[in-house]
């Protein structure tokens, strides 16, 4: 059962966003961290609704997606919005009782927060949608590669990352392994106080922090025999080509920022 | 044909430092063996013979405390023939998940490749070539943990042959794998070794793998013991049992018929020769 994980939320598809180039598609999703942040006004935010919509139906993406990416934030969106209510006192007084003051400044703060979070989660979620962990990986060694004249292991980071992502399902079984072999020399993992508990995952994670050392030691011979030196003078089989595609996501982005800029400058939110 | 595996007066020990003084453990005593080019070798020996030391020693991951290890005429003990040599001898391991680097077949396959420095095109068409060899094409955009045992070493296999070596050393490909796997594994092995003429050696437990072999190397205690094609070694079954090894059941089936008082050859490995052998002695008795 633990078998069936999948890394990442990585939603297969063939639509112009899973074809980007993960570089751009990166950039892109910071731009768009920023335009919503530079955004004013409820009509600035609703460039960003609108963009949002936008590359989630150009992905192909269904649409519940959105949904299941923002619950695992929901007690954040809540906690905003009540910090928002209860603590903005400025404006007119809509509500109050006894030290609770509820304004409409507030209540204006709260939902633009809170579209704003939603926007925000939904719009990066579409990156992981679209772009394997591996494709993110190697976008990010790629985009930092300049760091190297500064002497940032770069390559090494990014190895480092491969190898934890290509482990995660590889280790899971294995802790089910030596779960099921501790249970079945009597392990009680199920009941007891939480301390007692957490003292019982003891035996589980010595023998796997065990096989693990002995796994890192036979997989750094397995590279050294696969001629691994590093980064220098490595190639890699898949390039990274920025196409049409690319440059029209750009200009679309382009356009919908400067679009917030200039609500930022002539409305008044 | 002409050696390609040259070890000579090869000793090599491990040094233990955690203990005090340093324990030093003598694990090959003087081995000489020559390999020739296109050669299918088994090494058999039980846990701690060196067999595994031995084969570390074919790609410069061990290099020797004293004589000499020479693949193709280069020595291991040169810093400067390092990469040369493991791209002339591969090495794949006993565990397959240990050794796949990438999260998905084709780049696992490609990795040695990238690190060779070859041209994106060219790497693209040997993944493939290699892919298509051990007959997991089909398989290259899937996750590697998602594959079974036999499909995994094979991938693993893909990933060496990708590098085109002279030499492949196998390190008990088999021991994790299931029956299947096994019979996948071994038959690569051998494609590889009669259709590409890749020098093959495979260090198992598996008698009846080692019988396939054109050459079969017996390790003791660190020393060569036995060194003789499959039916001279496999015959002098008194001596592998002292060695603590086994021989093929058909081989052990024709000893005890001998013992018995038949009149039966103990040069028999294969289960055809055996049942041949079996059948004659049926007819013969009959008559």
């Amino acid at each position: 059962m633990l078998k069936d994980i999948t890394i990442g939320q990585y939603f297969p598809g063939n639509s112009p966003v899973h074809r980007m180039d993960p570089r751009v598609k990166l950039v892109l999703t910071m731009a768009f961290i920023v335009m919503l942040f530079m955004s004013s006004s409820f009509y600035g935010l609703l460039v960003g609704i609108l963009y949002t919509l936008t590359a989630f139906a150009v992905s192909g993406i269904p649409f519940k997606m959105m949904y299941k990416s923002l619950k695992p934030i929901v007690p954040i969106i809540i906690f905003t919005a009540l910090l928002n209510l209860l603590f903005v006192r400025t404006g007119d007084v809509l509500w109050q009782f006894k030290f609770i003051k509820i304004t409409e400044q507030g209540v204006h703060t709260a939902v633009f927060m809170v579209v704003r979070i939603v926007c925000l989660i939904i719009g990066t979620s579409l990156l992981t949608y679209t772009a394997s962990p591996i494709e993110l990986t190697d976008a990010i060694e790629r985009l930092l590669s300049p760091l190297k004249k500064i002497r940032v292991p770069v390559h090494e980071l990014a190895m480092m990352m491969t190898i934890a992502l290509r482990f995660i399902p590889t280790l899971i079984e294995e802790t089910d392994k030596i779960m099921s072999a501790q249970k079945a020399r009597g392990a009680d993992m199920e009941s007891g106080s939480v301390i007692q508990r957490a003292k019982a995952l003891i035996p589980i994670l010595i023998p796997l922090f065990v096989s693990s050392f002995r796994r890192a030691e036979e997989l750094a011979l397995a590279m050294e025999c696969r001629c691994y030196h590093g980064g220098e003078g490595r190639t890699r089989m898949k390039q990274m080509k920025t196409g049409s595609v690319d440059y029209a996501a750009i200009a679309v982005t382009a356009a919908f920022i400067g679009a917030v800029i200039l609500i930022n400058i002539f409305v008044k939110g | 044909m002409n050696t390609f595996l040259k070890a000579e007066n090869l000793n090599f020990s491990y040094i233990n430092e955690m203990e005090e003084p340093p324990v030093k453990t003598e694990v090959l005593k003087g081995i000489s063996l020559d390999i020739k080019k296109g050669e299918f070798v088994a090494v058999l020996g039980h846990n701690g013979s060196g067999k595994s030391t031995l084969a570390k020693c074919f790609n410069a991951i061990n290099i020797p405390e004293s004589g000499e290890v020479a693949v193709d005429g280069m020595d291991t003990r040169d810093e400067n023939n390092l990469l040369p040599i493991r791209q002339r001898v591969g090495m794949v391991f006993q565990n397959p998940d240990n050794q796949i680097v990438a999260t998905i077949v084709e780049e696992d396959v490609a990795f040695a490749l990238e690190n060779m420095g070859v041209e994106p095109a060219e790497i693209r068409r040997r993944v493939d070539e290699a892919l298509k060899t051990v007959g997991m094409y089909e398989y290259r955009r899937h996750a590697p943990h998602k594959l079974s045992g036999g499909q995994k070493q094979r991938v693993a296999i893909a990933g060496i042959i990708a590098m085109r070596p002279d030499c492949i050393l196998l390190d008990e490909p088999t021991a994790m794998l299931d029956p299947k796997g096994r019979a996948e594994v071994m038959k690569t092995i051998k494609m590889l070794n009669r259709e590409n003429g890749v020098t093959i050696v495979l260090i198992t437990h598996y008698m009846e793998e080692a019988a396939q072999a054109d050459r079969v190397v017996v390790i003791d205690g660190g020393e060569i013991v036995m060194d003789n094609v499959p039916k001279k070694v496999f015959s002098q079954v008194e001596t592998l049992k002292n060695l603590g090894l086994d021989v093929p059941q058909v081989t052990k089936l024709a000893y005890g018929l001998k013992k018995a008082g038949y009149d039966i050859s103990t040069e028999i490995i294969s289960e055809e020769e055996c049942a041949e052998a079996v059948a004659r002695l049926i007819v013969e008795s009959g008559r």
